[in-house]
């Protein structure tokens, strides 16, 4: 039996145990999440920094805070989400127990992706173990460092039967792939994304893909540049643009396009300093198969600002590109890099229709003044989420789902919806063997006064306090004695 | 003991002959229909008229008067499929669509305004919400059993919600399908909506074209279909599959009641449900009482030739009347009922009993009148009997003791679960419904369906003026990172959202 096989039995095994329902045991285990965060800080940002060259003070900031935030609010909110969930009443319920009971969905798989590599795995893990599943973790080969890692210290800190992780390249996540889950949650791109569904299929697996597109980045005329660009640099050269809702492209009338040129480059000198490659703040590229991708993108391309690159380092420097269209290379696929065409768009309306002649992306920003314009974007396009002026925000606000749509991925997840979409919310009937009077209306012979009788009991629907339920209950069991009265 | 079945008339042979022929001809026009009828749902969706409420809502209404101005004609083509009585089809299938219809009506503004979230203080300044949006065109694939329920409650959901859709009801309960595409068009746009029919073999040209959401009612193996086809564009899916609802018995019971109310949902329709028991896990101290009971409901409820009933209905077509003839005569012992006839597509309703787990009646899904027994010695073997199978649509437990019933639902895991009586959470538009492993993912009913063909889109309106609070997050971080350590552990631990640093 192959390693990968063996880790899914063990985790399977353990959670037929049960083990992993209680809620106390699902506290112990974010909680022990919790410290493996606090005390191996420095080790994750040391791999962290290996891997993408995050600094020290980027990977509190943008990995761990945002999960310490998770964990506090599934431990907050956890007896909430894991209790009944009542429904409304009709007269032919009345007197019955009508709720949704989330169950966890059993063995839950997890593949992360390589630029956030800690985070990617580590949040949606959070809501399998809230959910009570056990979870097998993949983390993505590519960062390697993180993902070595994460195999030596989860073991330390939470059970390691019901949450193993297994290491390895396209051979191990394809065996992983051939086993079968109760989920299936995947980050990651679009290609590999359709293969994770087919695979899912064969076994009727549910799946969470989380993917990328080309997220575009709308600006109207009348802006304040400089704000608005400090926001867009900071969100695109971050990870040296390796973020699955960084802006891809912009899209600006002409006439402001230099501007936001010069105001790209003020920034980058207020947060890189003047020269870029020695500032411990920007990134690398992940590794030298990415950097080509990215530097080929550039080719025949006009570069207004950047354009510098070492491939021994794979370093490219923020880089922004002018008269770009439609058709041109880079505009064809996902950059994922530091580098952020700008498309000239007429008006609103052209801007929209540029968006809809494209697939779906995951993230679309538009900055503007005029809120009735922002509506108007917002209404008009597709989109997984939608940050108005400012970038990346609506990926950190735990009330909000985030997810793809389309070719950007399906379900979502994040605070209480990533206990929702890995539990099983179970539909529950609890009717007593008794009032059997009016049930009697169902069954044959049938006759057109049983249909009347019925037709009044189903439609009619009921929202009422307790003292409300205790009056109409006592009206109904004369109703239905009245009705007994009738058929026996 | 059974009569032997008589041979089919030369009429029949006809039927079936004329039959199979105007399938052959309807699925050659299927895909180039399909793909035109595609083109067209959506060039409809792009004009934004399924944007607004006011059209949907008109489009719900005209779905609503649809069934109230034709019930007599869907009560015919009902009893022409599957015999199914008045009763039944105005109740579990009219009403309930009619249900949903009018559920959407009353609530679609809620579900159309964008839902606030809480906001902390730091994010008072912003707006933070959730809107709904259409996927864009649906294709929904109904079942054959409740025809009209299978295909208009979802179409209900994709409509309210906003899509174009493409609607394809089975070719084999052809009669209501026939019926499903001439009234359609005359009341619901026909831009937007369209009803197609075809066999299996046009399923797989369908799957090819690129939908939004696909909605499947039907059995696992073509689920399975689906859903790979699915993969291939990234298309989200909702499958409601078929397979085997377990209902136990236990002995603390009032048998009599149980009986009545286990009658009632395995024989209506003539046990083509997927919502039905399928069969009867028995608590061994009850048998024999709950067989009695089953045997002197079902004289009550048909009579003593129950083929004479207007009330009990026949099976759907002659390859189901003769997977449940194999079955019947492959498994166990008739206890009660076991007359058959083909040429009615009637088969009485049986019940089975010294059934044993690898007879057929327990392998396969049954699908007809049937309702074999097993016994069982206590709860806890009826739990490990269902732990060992694939998780059912529904589940079901008679017992008068909470605790039975508590156990049952925590042990075992099922898309729905029914105490004391069955079928009516899966008609409920307040609980969603759905199957969870084998069978099925996603869910539907009520708001549910709304949710299922909607986007949910996440959305924060920031505001530009005040720029101070963000300089904390933009680099060189070495200088503030102190106060940016500080000021985050803090904050994070008291709210819900970190972008306070942000």
């Amino acid at each position: 039996m192959s390693m990968e096989k063996q880790a899914v039995e063990r985790a399977r095994t353990a959670f037929l145990t049960r083990r992993s329902r209680p809620l106390e045991f699902r506290a112990q285990q974010l909680k022990a999440l919790q410290r493996m965060i606090t005390e191996k800080e420095r080790d994750i940002a040391a791999a962290l920094k290996l891997d993408l060259n995050k600094n020290e003070f980027q990977t509190p900031l943008y990995e761990l805070v945002g999960l310490e935030s998770e964990i506090q609010l599934a431990l907050e909110k956890l007896p909430e989400w894991a209790a009944p969930r009542t429904a409304e009443k009709t007269l032919l319920t009345i007197s019955d127990e009508v709720y949704v009971q989330p169950e966890p969905l059993g063995v839950v798989l997890i593949i992360g992706a390589w630029n956030y590599p800690f985070a990617l795995v580590i949040q949606p893990l959070i809501g399998a173990i809230a959910a009570g599943n056990a979870a097998v973790i993949k983390p993505s080969e590519v960062s390697e460092h993180t993902a070595r890692l994460l195999g030596e210290l989860l073991p330390q800190y939470i059970d390691k039967d019901l949450y193993p992780v297994v290491n390895g390249g396209v051979p191990e996540t394809q065996e992983l792939l051939r086993q079968r889950f109760d989920h299936v949650f995947y980050t990651g791109n679009c290609a590999v994304g359709k293969l994770v569904m087919e695979a899912a299929a064969r076994h009727l697996t549910p799946v969470t893909l989380e993917l990328g597109g080309k997220s575009p980045c709308y600006i109207d005329k009348d802006c304040d540049l400089s704000i608005v660009c400090r926001r867009i640099t900071w969100g695109k050269y971050m990870n040296c643009g390796q973020t699955c809702i960084a802006p891809d492209y912009v899209l600006c009338d002409q006439s402001i396009q230099g501007r936001v040129v010069e105001e790209i480059k003020k920034a980058l000198k207020e947060f890189y300093g003047d020269d870029l490659k020695t500032s411990p703040d920007y990134g690398r590229m992940i590794n030298q198969r990415h950097f080509k991708r990215v530097t080929a993108l550039l080719e025949g391309e006009t570069v207004a600002l950047g354009g510098e690159s070492d491939e021994a380092d794979c370093f490219i420097a923020p880089t922004v590109l002018t008269g770009v269209t439609g058709s041109s290379k880079v505009m064809q696929e996902e950059i994922f890099g530091p580098v952020l065409p700008l498309v000239s768009v007429g008006s609103v309306d052209e801007a929209i229709r540029f968006i809809n002649q494209r697939e779906k992306p995951l993230a679309l920003y538009v900055f503007s003044y005029d809120s009735k314009l922002i509506k108007r974007m917002i209404a008009e396009t597709s989109s997984g989420g939608v940050t108005a002026n400012d970038v990346l925000l609506h990926y950190s606000i735990s009330a909000l789902p985030f997810g793809g749509v389309g070719n950007s991925g399906m379900g979502s997840y994040h605070g209480k919806h990533s206990f929702d979409r890995l539990s099983h919310l179970r539909s529950c009937l609890i009717k007593s063997l008794n009032m059997e009077a009016v049930n009697k209306v169902r069954y044959p012979p049938h006759s057109a006064k049983k249909l009347s009788w019925a037709r009044f009991f189903i439609l009619k629907r009921v929202r009422l306090g307790t003292l409300g339920r205790l009056a109409l209950l006592a009206a109904f069991v004369a109703l239905a004695a009245l009705v007994a009265q009738r058929f026996l | 003991m059974l009569p032997s079945p008589s041979s089919p008339s030369p009429a029949r042979w006809f039927r079936t002959l004329r039959r199979t022929k105007s399938t052959e001809q309807s699925s050659k026009l299927s895909l180039s229909v399909c793909t035109e009828l595609l083109r067209k749902s959506r060039e409809a969706l792009a004009s934004g008229r399924t944007l607004r409420e006011e059209f949907r809502l008109s489009q719900l209404e005209a779905l609503v008067r649809m069934l109230v101005e034709n019930e007599d004609e869907f009560v015919d083509v009902l009893h022409k499929d599957l015999h199914k009585p008045r009763f039944e089809t105005v109740l579990s299938e009219l009403i309930l669509v009619k249900n949903e219809a009018l559920f959407a009506v009353n609530n679609l503004k809620k579900w159309m305004n964008p839902e606030y979230v809480a906001r902390s203080l730091v994010t008072s300044l912003d707006e933070c919400f959730v809107v709904s949006e259409p996927l864009g065109v649906v294709l929904i694939i109904g079942s054959w059993s409740s025809p009209v329920q299978l295909n208009l409650v979802p179409l209900v959901g994709a409509v309210a919600a906003g899509n174009c859709v493409i609607l394809k009801p089975s070719e084999i309960s052809s009669h209501t399908t026939e019926l499903l595409q001439r009234l359609i068009p005359s009341y619901l746009d026909t831009e937007c909506y369209h009803v197609i029919s075809g066999g299996p073999s046009d399923l797989t040209d369908l799957l090819e074209l690129k939908f939004d959401h696909i909605f499947y009612t039907g059995s696992r193996a073509t689920g399975q279909q689906v859903m790979q086809a699915a993969a291939r564009s990234l298309t989200p899916v909702t499958l409601v599959l078929g397979g085997k609802n377990p209902c136990y018995v236990d002995r603390e019971c009032d048998v009599g009641i149980a009986a009545q109310r286990i009658a009632w949902a395995r024989f209506h329709n003539a046990g083509q449900s997927d919502v039905a028991p399928d069969f009867v896990l028995c608590h061994t101290d009850v048998q024999a009482r709950l067989i009695l009971a089953l045997r002197s409901c079902l004289l009550q409820f048909y009579g003593p030739e129950p083929r004479h009933s207007a009330s009990f209905g026949r099976l759907v077509n002659a390859e189901l009347f003769t997977h449940v003839r194999d079955l019947v005569l492959a498994s166990g012992k008739v206890a009660v009922g076991g007359e058959m006839d083909e040429a009615e597509k009637y088969i009485a309703p049986t019940v089975l009993t010294d059934v044993l787990e690898s007879d057929p009646a327990m392998q396969q899904e049954i699908r007809g009148p049937v309702l074999p027994i097993m016994t069982v010695y206590s709860a806890d073997e009826a739990i490990n009997y269902i732990r060992r199978k694939e998780k059912p649509l529904c589940l079901y437990v008679f017992s008068s003791d909470r605790k039975v019933i508590s156990n049952m639902m925590t042990c075992t895991s099922s898309g729905s679960f029914c105490a004391n009586d069955s079928v009516l959470q899966s008609m409920m538009v307040v609980l969603p419904f759905g199957g969870v492993g084998a069978s099925g993912m996603g869910s539907y009913h009520g708001r549910c369906s709304f949710n299922t063909f909607s986007h949910r889109k996440s959305c924060v309106l920031r505001n530009t003026r005040v720029e101070c609070v963000t300089y904390l997050r933009y680099p060189p971080y070495e200088d503030r990172s102190l106060s940016l350590m500080m000021w985050a552990s803090s904050l994070s631990r008291r709210s819900q959202a970190w972008c306070q640093i942000l």
